[in-house]
């Protein structure tokens, strides 16, 4: 890893409603790779997406590639080079797939090509309305909203939530390609997939940042593991399916 | 029979003018989730400087009732639009605020309304034709239904292609569904909410001034019992739904006149009862969507 | 709630308001004078009625702000128990024949009643569309009330049976014992809006406005609670049409009218929502500065004004409605909220606004047609 970290995020506090959801969250994200940000449920991972992006009322220092984007509303934010997968997808189940596609571009020149590689599915069912779509078919959708344009930096919330491991490993697959071009910060409860995907990792706790390494280490730690993300590892299993998985690629 | 047939259709057109001033208020509340109040008041100036400008050019020609009609969509328009942008966008997200900033508009609009026109309903008239009657099925029929049709069936088609077809149009689609989610993906919404509010202005321009010649008056409150009716469709068709509000307006006004007629001037009431049992039964409204 | 049992000063604003009260009930006996403002000597009948007319909104904004402030719900039809309070008082006396005290009874029940009613149906909704139900719901009492003219008197409004009435309340010269009559419906209102915020069921109204997950997961029905705030609000409302029956010997369509509802928004924005004190400064100050407004628009010195500012100078409620919108955009926290932030902010504390904090709960349940249905979980 070098060179100067993509987004660095100082003291984020965001509230929804009146409620303080996120306490106090600094950390660093490279200009290269994956960064998993890990933690419990309900610890404040979305709403810390949410809060570098503006969705959600914050105070504290966001800054994207050396500039402050704290200030901005959300569009200028995106406009800046930011991608957004959100939890739950969040396509319009009314448009079609091309329509879904066409709102997010950006660009003069967007990459078509390269998504409709990526999601030939998709390219079948572009007159289909994407709320007919399966969760597995709506993901695409929105994972390749945020790979039509250029962008500098791509906020993924748990994207493989609620998808059959089959699609896991496409999602996995696509997140990956993608992020040979794009870093990548990623919300995602799946370990395996993080230990598949992710360079660093960030775990927060209670709202805070409770640990900052590389994602391995952070994963090969038993204690702190179950300490901060309530759940037992099996090394065993995790290493066979990474066997299995890399020999059938 | 003929009876029959005259409640329907007077019930069809009455619906026609619902759907105008409904149109503009489902869609944004759908976009915006602002209930807007003025509403009315953008009905009460268009039909105003409608009638001001067709009694220039005489009443009776068609050419002075067009260019009323158009007129008017363009009054409602302005005025709209003028309200989004110095009332409504500086209280962003604050939804109540924003309703209750409309609510203070017409208040103080139809005031101001008394003051210019006086409290006095003013006698209007058209073109000759549209006080005839033409014969359907045994059934007289005043004209001025045919236009309320006609007109409703127009901007109908309009807002639809609008929807469909233009890029805006997509993004106030996506907007009604999930606005936040529009802005995270790098579109500025706030210029969709000017244009809705627009949009919505100049049908209800339109529905103003079509709604004088069909009570042959305007007054200072034209606007504001339309705008009760319209409140009640929009709730019923669900709100921020295009075709929930066109169907509801039909089913609303067939109604009510179905209940002027055969049951003794009951029309008012029955809506609110209707009203009441699609939210006992249905509370997001016919098409709405689902809490 | 802060715990106000070691604050020396708690007892003073209940002196103050003791005082108040003391003093206004012996106004009628005092000869002061407010040129400009009362019309006439505090002892004259003609300022009486201004000032009782004053209370008796003000008695209604009280009522209001229980509604609003308290319980979180805008509503829009909240006049039509004031109405059914005029109207059920005057067709008691008029088509029952009962004296004034049973005639009062049934008009308060009455008035319950129909928020019963009312209130279960709208309260399948919230937010917004809760407020447009309530306002279908005065538009059916207005046109009701207009239809009915053998009951209602229809346009011309209904005129209260004297007969049924004891003399000491009817006649100029008895302007006195309205007077008090309608302060001691004030005073039993703001007693009563007191005792609701205080209670338990206050502490749960202002919980469910907030966040109404948070009532239901402690096996409570937000529901129960807040017909139970709404029909308390709207008795409320019928006392305050009683006694505005009583003192204007009549009612006309308009007390029930959505535009009545309105007026009422009015003056609770502009004295400061989820302030008791404030409804009753909204209440009176509007009273008054649509009398006097009215009177000023008569006046010389507008009518010598070019057309363009006198046109909107001469309605009073074009006034009102530009001072409303002004309130809201700048000042959100009305006379009472400006004036209770400063204090805050003086002794280091924050406060969120009453409307801020309806903002808020209207956000968190996701979709404003939230119901009766499971709204959305904020999500970490």
């Amino acid at each position: 890893m070098s060179g100067e970290p993509i987004l660095t995020v100082r003291h984020l506090r965001c509230t929804i409603a009146g409620q303080q959801v996120v306490e106090d969250v600094s950390f660093d994200v490279p200009a290269t790779g994956i960064t998993a940000v890990l933690g419990r449920n309900g610890v404040g991972k979305t709403s810390t997406l949410r809060g570098v992006l503006g969705l959600i009322s914050r105070r504290g220092e966001v800054t994207l590639a050396g500039e402050r984007i704290d200030g901005l509303p959300t569009h200028r934010i995106v406009r800046r080079g930011v991608g957004y997968v959100p939890e739950d997808r969040e396509v319009f189940s009314k448009l079609t797939v091309a329509e879904n596609l066409a709102l997010a571009e950006r660009q003069r020149s967007p990459r078509r090509e390269f998504v409709a590689e990526l999601f030939p599915d998709l390219v079948a069912r572009r007159d289909q309305p994407a709320g007919t779509l399966s969760g597995g078919q709506q993901q695409m959708v929105s994972v390749a909203r945020a790979l039509l344009n250029d962008n500098r930096l791509l906020l993924v919330d748990e994207p493989t939530k609620g998808l059959a491991p089959k699609i896991v490993t496409e999602v996995a697959d696509a997140l990956q390609e993608a992020s040979k071009t794009v870093p990548i910060l990623l919300v995602e409860q799946n370990l395996e997939v993080v230990r598949r995907l992710a360079d660093d990792a960030v775990v927060i706790a209670g709202g805070r940042v409770a640990h900052v390494g590389k994602a391995d280490d952070i994963l090969d730690d038993d204690d702190l593991t179950r300490r901060l993300l309530g759940v037992h590892v099996e090394h065993e299993d995790a290493y066979d399916a990474l066997s299995e998985r890399s020999e059938s690629k | 029979m003929s009876t029959l047939v005259l409640t329907l259709i007077t019930g069809v057109g009455l619906g026609a003018l619902y759907f105008l001033v409904a149109s503009g208020l489902s869609l944004i509340y759908g976009l915006m989730h602002v209930l807007n109040f003025a509403h009315g008041a953008f009905l009460t100036l268009s039909a105003f400087v409608g009638w001001m400008v067709a009694q220039a050019l005489g009443t009776d020609s068609w050419g002075s009732f067009l260019l009323s009609l158009l007129v008017g969509a363009g009054v409602g328009a302005v005025f709209a639009t003028l309200t989004e942008l110095v009332l409504i966008r500086p209280l962003y997200e604050r939804h109540i605020e924003q309703v209750l900033v409309t609510v203070g508009l017409s208040f103080a609009a139809v005031a101001l309304f008394e003051g210019i026109w006086g409290t006095d309903p003013v006698h209007i008239s058209g073109p000759s034709w549209l006080k005839q009657t033409t014969e359907v099925l045994g059934a007289r029929i005043p004209n001025t239904y045919w236009v309320l049709m006609i007109a409703a069936v127009l901007v109908l088609a309009a807002l639809v292609l609008f929807l469909q077809k233009t890029r805006y149009g997509m993004i106030i689609r996506a907007g009604v569904e999930n606005r936040s989610m529009v802005t995270a993906l790098g579109i500025d919404v706030r210029r969709s909410f000017t244009l809705v509010f627009a949009i919505g202005g100049a049908a209800a321009g339109i529905g103003g001034v079509l709604a004088m010649h069909y009570s042959t008056f305007v007054s200072a409150h034209l606007g504001q019992t339309l705008l009760i009716f319209a409140f009640i469709v929009t709730v019923v068709g669900g709100l921020g739904s295009l075709t929930g509000a066109a169907v509801a307006s039909v089913v609303v006004a067939v109604l009510q006149q179905f209940a002027n007629f055969y049951l003794g001037g009951t029309g008012d009431f029955i809506v609110v009862i209707l009203l009441a049992l699609v939210l006992l039964v249905r509370p997001t409204g016919l098409l709405g969507k689902r809490a | 709630m802060r715990r106000r049992a070691q604050q020396p000063g708690r007892w003073i604003p209940a002196v103050v308001g003791a005082a108040l009260v003391g003093f206004m009930a012996v106004l009628p006996l005092l000869n002061l004078s407010l040129p400009g403002i009362l019309p006439t000597p505090t002892y004259m009948p003609g300022t009486l009625a201004l000032l009782s007319l004053c209370m008796v909104f003000a008695a209604l904004a009280l009522s209001y702000n229980l509604l609003l402030g308290s319980g979180g719900m805008l509503s829009f039809g909240h006049a039509l128990y004031f109405g059914a309070g005029a109207y059920g008082l005057g067709i008691a006396l008029e088509h029952f024949g009962v004296p004034l005290w049973p005639g009062v009874f049934i008009a308060l029940v009455g008035g319950m009643v129909i928020a019963l009613a009312t209130g279960a149906v709208s309260m399948r909704v919230s937010g917004i569309p809760f407020a447009m139900v309530t306002l279908a719901f005065a538009q059916a009492g207005s046109v009701l009330v207009r239809r009915n003219s053998q009951i209602t008197g229809g346009e011309e409004g209904l005129s209260l049976n004297t007969a049924q009435v004891p003399d000491f309340l009817i006649g100029v010269i008895n302007t006195r014992n309205l007077y008090w009559f309608t302060l001691a419906v004030l005073v039993v209102v703001y007693l009563v809006t007191l005792w609701v915020d205080t209670s338990r069921l206050g502490h749960l109204a202002r919980a469910t406005r907030e966040n109404e997950q948070r009532v239901r997961v402690l096996g409570l029905s937000p529901y129960r609670v807040k017909l139970i705030v709404f029909v308390i609000a709207a008795g409320l409302a019928s006392l305050a049409g009683v006694a505005y029956m009583l003192l204007q010997s009549g009612t006309v369509p308009r007390s029930v009218s959505a535009d009545l509802t309105i007026t009422v928004l009015v003056m609770v924005v502009l004295g400061g929502v989820g302030f008791r004190w404030g409804a009753i400064v909204g209440g009176v100050l509007y009273t008054l500065l649509d009398q006097r407004l009215t009177v000023l628009a008569g006046s010389d010195a507008i009518a010598g004004l070019p057309d363009w500012l006198r046109v909107p100078l001469s309605e009073p409620l074009f006034l009102l409605g530009v001072l409303f919108i002004v309130v809201v955009m700048f000042l959100p926290g009305g006379i009472a909220g400006t004036i209770d932030s400063a204090v805050r902010r003086r002794r280091g504390e924050r406060a969120r606004g009453a409307l801020r904090q309806l903002d808020d709960a209207d956000d968190a349940t996701g979709t404003p047609v939230a119901g009766a249905a499971a709204s959305e979980s904020v999500r970490a």
